[in-house]
């Protein structure tokens, strides 16, 4: 077997002492330190630097304008440009929704409803958010197209019954959603 | 085997015990002469998917669901003898066109594939004519989890609709009655609820009316279905065309968990599944017994159950201090109802039992009157009007097991006097269980407040709970297992679907506990599991010899001779016999 003799590097007196490397390292530190002071750090705009270097001081300062549109954030229902509530209860989600967050109880559409044609929507509809997992089965189980996850992800709340999000609430942060598949049209 | 004249064909084997030979997919099997080739295929465990076809209805064969290809030996030129292969079958020339298999009946020698190209062609273009048409509807519709269009769609459909035009509208969310909604969009024209109408229920009131795609089932005009078996319909149509409204958009039926139990309305004891989610009861549906009710029961049986969320149900133990009821814990009010009792002399006590309830309750209630040394034991009788149909003239479910198990021709026939003791001042205490006295009993307001004490197992708050000095909280017949003998003497078991609400326990527990707090035992002795104390039963009384709950077959064990038939199997078996139907 050959064998390679390694030879150390001979280091001048210059490299032996440690101190001209520490005042290399200090001037580098140095030199984004008055950067951040001048609010100029590198990368801070796509981080939502506060101003003071890269920080960004959450939760007043956040990243949300960043997040892609297929971030998975709490899951919500949506109306549609009819101003139609779109979810008909059919209680898919629940049944795939991994750590059964969902629990919904069916109704019926009165017969003097505009859309007493779809006969059917959720009387109550819950979502436990200490149980949710964001893993998005539910929206893509849905064959109405009625519950998206949104960007939204700070779910906070004192109690437990806090955290369960009911159906006027999964209205109020669903929003209206546009351009879905208009199922129930004239022709329906 | 070539020579048939020194071997015995096949054919000839067969047809000394009445069978035929039939080939189904590659496989020789035997099924008795006149077999349909639907029934055939089932008993080689071969699925025929199938929407028209019901083996208790006619067969008018118009979903072409159950195309399969037949085939049968080539007749032999004139004056040339069958051929016989070494395994001594004949050859199967196979037709190019498909047949039906719910109204064809099998032949000597005759060849069946239920796969195939052809076959699955055929099925793949029946789907796809079913579904032209049919709404998008499944996420609003009940069926859904249950339909057979979805998984007949998923099994043998072509996957994709080529059908670009604008679908035919019709009715939705007919009201046909007042149990039955109507969506004609979803209808696939199997007519088996015209069928069941007709044939079955003897009302018809169903029809088709229009022709080709625009064809759509309806009630006759001024008519309404409101027989008391039309809820059946809901269960036969194959897709959500009829639902319940009962049923309507409560649950998905795939959350639902069923369990096989009997119905204790009457004394016919029909077989149901009882559909829960939780502990509530969401629906309740016939389950097949063909010797004691087919496929059906009636509305009001099935639409009228307890549930444990329901509001009236008891949930603790209620003793009366001056007058008003107050909860109390089990050992207070088990130990309040012993003291109670040890006031009065045995004569002066008398046990009324329900004929609703099952045989291990109905042995407890012995045993305790044995214990009390009471004489006055006795069920109340409910005597009513047979529908002619499945309803029994015997009001209660397990009159037969009283009999059995009191020994006791007619085991409702101390009432009488239970009843003249309690008016003559002779009877001064009555525990009562799962009756409401008020009912059929004959008990007046009066009589219960003549009573010195009034013990009662109710399940819901009524009026005998509310005269009772002490209540105990009972079960519901969906939270109970036990067994019934049914007026014609079949040996039944229920299976309980939920537990009782509360504190709530079955009768057999409570009667237990309290035959222990009077007589003192050590609570050990006494039976522990409702499978424990069946098993007493059974070694108790010779009819029921080795049939303890577990032993009990799933569709029931005849333990009695009672003379009883129920009318609506006997048009049954007529039709049988008359080749209406296959049975
Ligand atoms: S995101 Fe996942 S865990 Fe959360 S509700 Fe939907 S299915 Fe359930
Ligand atoms: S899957 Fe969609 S339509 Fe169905 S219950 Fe859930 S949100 Fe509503
Ligand atoms: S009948 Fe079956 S296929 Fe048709 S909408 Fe209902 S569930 Fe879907
Ligand atoms: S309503 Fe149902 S049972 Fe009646 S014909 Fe239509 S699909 Fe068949
Ligand atoms: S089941 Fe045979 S035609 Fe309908």
């Amino acid at each position: 077997m050959a064998t390679i003799k390694v030879t150390r590097p001979k280091l001048s007196l210059l490299e032996k002492l440690y101190f001209p490397s520490i005042v290399k390292g200090m001037f580098v530190t140095f030199k984004h330190a008055v950067r951040s002071l001048r609010g100029k750090s590198i990368g801070g705009d796509s981080l939502n630097t506060s101003g003071l270097g890269v920080t960004m001081q959450y939760p007043e300062q956040k990243w949300d304008d960043h997040l892609p549109e297929y971030y998975r954030g709490v899951p919500t229902l949506v109306t549609d440009e009819q101003d139609r509530e779109r979810c008909v209860s059919c209680q898919l989600c629940e049944f795939i929704c991994p750590p059964k967050a969902i629990a919904i109880i069916p109704g019926e559409i009165d017969s003097d409803d505009p859309w007493a044609k779809v006969e059917k929507r959720p009387k109550e509809f819950d979502i436990d958010m200490t149980r949710c997992i964001y893993c998005g089965m539910c929206e893509e189980v849905c064959p109405e197209q009625a519950i998206f996850l949104r960007k939204d992800y700070a779910m906070t709340g004192l109690t437990r019954a806090d955290m369960v999000n009911d159906k006027k609430r999964l209205y109020e942060i669903g929003g209206v959603r546009t351009g879905l598949v208009n199922k129930w049209n004239d022709i329906k | 085997m070539s020579d048939p004249t020194t071997t015995q064909l096949p054919k000839d084997l067969a047809a000394e015990n009445g069978m035929v030979n039939v080939q189904i997919d590659g496989h020789w099997i035997q099924v008795p002469r006149g077999t349909r080739m639907i029934e055939a295929c089932k008993i080689a465990e071969k699925e025929i998917p199938h929407y028209c076809y019901h083996s208790k209805l006619s067969s008018p064969g118009n979903c072409r669901m159950c195309l399969v290809q037949m085939g049968m030996p080539p007749r032999p030129a004139p004056g040339a003898e069958p051929e016989y292969n070494d395994d001594g079958y004949q050859e199967i020339g196979w037709m190019p066109r498909p047949v039906i298999s719910c109204a064809n009946t099998v032949a000597e020698n005759m060849g069946i594939r239920t796969s195939g190209e052809l076959v699955e062609k055929c099925r793949e273009g029946v789907m796809e004519f079913l579904l032209i048409n049919h709404p998008l509807d499944c996420p609003i519709c009940d069926q859904a989890g249950e339909c057979s269009l979805q998984e007949f769609s998923v099994g043998y459909g072509k996957g994709q609709s080529r059908f670009k035009e604008d679908k035919i509208k019709k009715p939705k969310n007919v009201k046909i009655g007042p149990r039955i909604r109507l969506d004609d969009e979803r209808c696939i024209m199997c007519s088996r609820c015209i069928r069941f109408m007709d044939e079955v229920a003897d009302e018809p009131v169903l029809g088709f009316s229009e022709r080709g795609t625009h064809t759509t089932v309806g009630i006759f005009p001024g008519k309404e279905l409101d027989n008391n078996y039309g809820l059946n319909t809901v269960d036969l149509c194959p897709v959500g065309a009829l639902t319940s409204n009962d049923f309507r958009f409560q649950m998905r039926t795939w959350f639902l968990k069923e369990t096989d139990s009997i119905d204790t309305h009457c004394g016919t004891g029909a077989n149901i599944t009882i559909w829960t989610r939780g502990n509530k009861i969401f629906r309740i549906t016939p389950r097949q017994n063909d010797e004691v009710n087919s496929c059906w029961m009636p509305d009001s049986h099935r639409l009228n159950y307890i549930c444990p969320t329901d509001e009236d149900r008891l949930t603790a133990c209620l003793i009366k201090a001056d007058g008003v009821h107050e909860e109390t814990c089990w050992e207070s009010a088990l130990e309040a109802a012993s003291e109670a009792l040890k006031q009065f002399d045995a004569s002066e006590i008398a046990i009324i039992a329900s004929g609703s309830q099952t045989n291990e309750e109905l042995f407890m209630m012995l045993t305790l009157a044995t214990e009390l040394g009471s004489e006055h034991l006795s069920i109340v009788a409910r005597d009513q009007a047979s529908d002619n149909m499945l309803i029994s003239s015997d009001g209660n479910a397990n009159s037969t097991g009283a009999k059995l198990i009191f020994q006791n021709s007619a085991p409702s026939s101390q009432l009488a006097n239970i009843l003249e003791g309690v008016r003559n001042g002779s009877i001064k205490a009555v525990i009562a269980a799962s009756e409401n006295l008020l009912e059929a009993a004959g008990f007046s307001n009066e009589d219960l407040e003549a009573l010195e004490l009034l013990i009662s197992i109710n399940s819901q708050a009524n009026a005998t709970a509310q005269a009772s000095d002490i209540v105990f909280p009972g079960a519901a017949p969906a939270e109970k297992r036990g067994s019934m003998v049914n007026i014609t003497g079949r040996l039944q078991r229920l299976n309980a679907a939920c537990i009782p609400p509360g504190d709530a326990r079955s009768d057999w527990e409570i009667i237990r506990d309290l035959i222990l707090s009077i007589s003192g035992e050590v609570a050990q002795e006494a039976p522990q599991s409702i499978d424990a104390l069946s098993k007493i039963l059974a070694s108790s009384i010779p009819e029921f010899e080795g049939k303890h709950l577990t032993a009990i077959s799933d569709l029931g064990d005849i333990v009695a001779e009672t003379g009883h038939s129920i009318p609506l199997l006997k048009r049954e078996a007529e039709r049988k016999a008359n080749g209406e139907i296959v049975g």
